[in-house]
């Protein structure tokens, strides 16, 4: 049996904190993707500008650049907030930027950015009957929205979110380099103290592949109910 | 130029000549990683995925397997395996390989390349297997055999259809390469956490090198909207 050199419950550990971070971030970038991509399609020019500046902006910066400016330049930024707010009202007010909060932020910035192209493309797939159909019956804009344009949206969104997922599920594992202690970071601690690089890594490597197939298992599922009564062409 | 901007130039110690040229060596690291591990990839990922069309499970089960595995982990994890294992492959120290392997680029080298090569695989499979049937047919009708349908039908179809996905993995691995910088490499973010850490100015240091990928990214960017066109140029609405 595999031999974890009494690493296992630290191992075990990082895989929820990869596990719980993924799902905060996931749960970050969907909400800006959806706010993201409904700037992009408001008629408000301001909006889409912001939208397409926030798109074009993540799209050209590698994300473990962004993910060390927000680490570390965070902390300078609340340092700065904080002696300001010292020296002119005289609140006391401190927040230590940890790795794992830089993590969701950055994670959740990045894949916002590619959730907001998903949804965008999604939006626009729904058919502009629907909604005046929905306007016609007297649907307030918020009622067209929860139950035609949400519902219809969310089945051609679908595989772009399950494709996002699984890049930043992958993705995660950046946040051992600023110092989260997720089981990447585990296992290279583990593996440089007993000098046995494949016995911790292969192990780490297996999770992510079940974490990656139990994903896609889990999506095709969502999809096929999601797709329930379309005829599929072709 | 305004006053402000002469005056911060003035005054600023951190974009100094010793510091730009630092940059710049992290800058000529940074593409050389990226471009060498996207030839190697692109070389082997022809021959894999015509592997991988195969109907000989031997053939294709191979190949499937290797493509999983690495588009399946984190590429962070790939580098580490092959960066702090190969000094564990017992008797390596003693060859020559040990020369070539302890400088850490060439580890980095092999994992992008690796990695890169597994998601090219897959692009490229996809636009083999979506070629019009009615192609391969007219060639046979020629009497064409399997290598010169390959060379002359399959591959310059499929090189079309797959350009555009093949754009984002070489965006992406410009992107991933910022890790390389995890295994001591100072390539651009390397060089970025260096003068971060001398100057503890994260937001110059950052933001800098943010500007420098962006600028590399929109080149990419460029350049393979140029090569699309030029391939599906055949496909241009006739102009009016």
């Amino acid at each position: 049996m595999l031999d974890l050199k009494g690493y296992g419950p630290e191992l075990l550990d990082g895989a929820v904190i990869t596990i719980e971070l993924a799902f905060l971030s996931l749960a970050v970038s969907v909400t800006l993707g959806l706010i993201g991509a409904s700037s992009k399609l408001s008629s408000n020019r301001l909006a889409r500008g912001v939208a397409t500046a926030y798109t074009t902006l993540i799209r050209g910066v590698p994300d473990l650049v962004m993910m060390l400016l927000f680490y570390y330049g965070g902390q300078v930024a609340v340092n700065n907030l904080s002696d300001l707010l010292w020296e002119a009202y005289e609140i006391d007010f401190f927040f230590q930027f940890d790795p794992f909060i830089s993590g969701v932020v950055t994670i959740g910035l990045i894949f916002g950015a590619y959730m907001t192209e998903t949804f965008r493309g999604a939006f626009l797939a729904v058919e502009t009957g629907q909604i005046e159909a929905a306007r016609a019956y007297g649907f307030t804009r918020w009622h067209t929205f929860r139950r035609i344009i949400f519902p219809q949206m969310l089945r051609h969104a679908l595989p772009g979110i399950g494709n996002n997922w699984q890049v930043l599920l992958k993705t995660t594992a950046l946040v051992s380099i600023i110092g989260l202690t997720d089981m990447v970071r585990v296992a290279e601690e583990a593996a440089k103290a007993e000098r046995m690089p494949f016995h911790f890594f292969i192990p780490v490597a297996f999770v992510y592949l079940a974490l990656t197939a139990g994903s896609e298992l889990f999506i095709k599922w969502l999809d096929k109910r999601a797709n329930v009564g379309v005829v599929q062409g072709g | 130029m305004p006053d402000f901007i002469t005056q911060w130039l003035n005054q600023n110690e951190i974009f100094t000549a010793m510091t730009i040229l630092e940059y710049w060596n992290g800058l000529v690291n940074t593409v050389q990683l990226v471009f060498l591990s996207l030839v190697i990839g692109l070389v082997c990922a022809v021959p894999l995925a015509i592997m991988r069309t195969s109907r000989n499970p031997f053939v294709s089960g191979p190949v499937w397997l290797y493509t999983y595995l690495f588009r399946g982990t984190p590429l962070l994890i790939q580098l580490y395996i092959i960066y702090y294992g190969i000094a564990q492959i017992p008797g390596i120290q003693e060859t020559f390989w040990w020369e070539v392997f302890r400088e850490p680029f060439y580890p980095a080298l092999l994992a992008f390349a690796l990695n890169t090569a597994a998601y090219t695989t897959e692009i490229i499979r996809g636009a083999i297997v979506a070629t019009p049937h009615g192609e391969i047919e007219a060639a046979k009708a020629y009497g064409m055999n399997w290598f010169m349908r390959i060379r002359r039908i399959v591959l310059p179809s499929a090189a079309r259809r797959a350009v555009q996905a093949y754009s984002n993995e070489v965006i992406f691995m410009l992107h991933s390469s910022a890790i390389a910088s995890v295994v001591t490499i100072v390539d651009l973010t390397g060089a970025a956490r260096n003068i971060y850490s001398r100057f503890y100015a994260p937001f110059d240091a950052f933001i800098f090198v943010a500007l420098i990928y962006m600028m590399l990214t929109f080149i990419l960017v460029f350049a393979f909207r140029k090569l699309e066109n030029h391939l599906l140029r055949h496909q241009r609405p006739i102009s009016n």
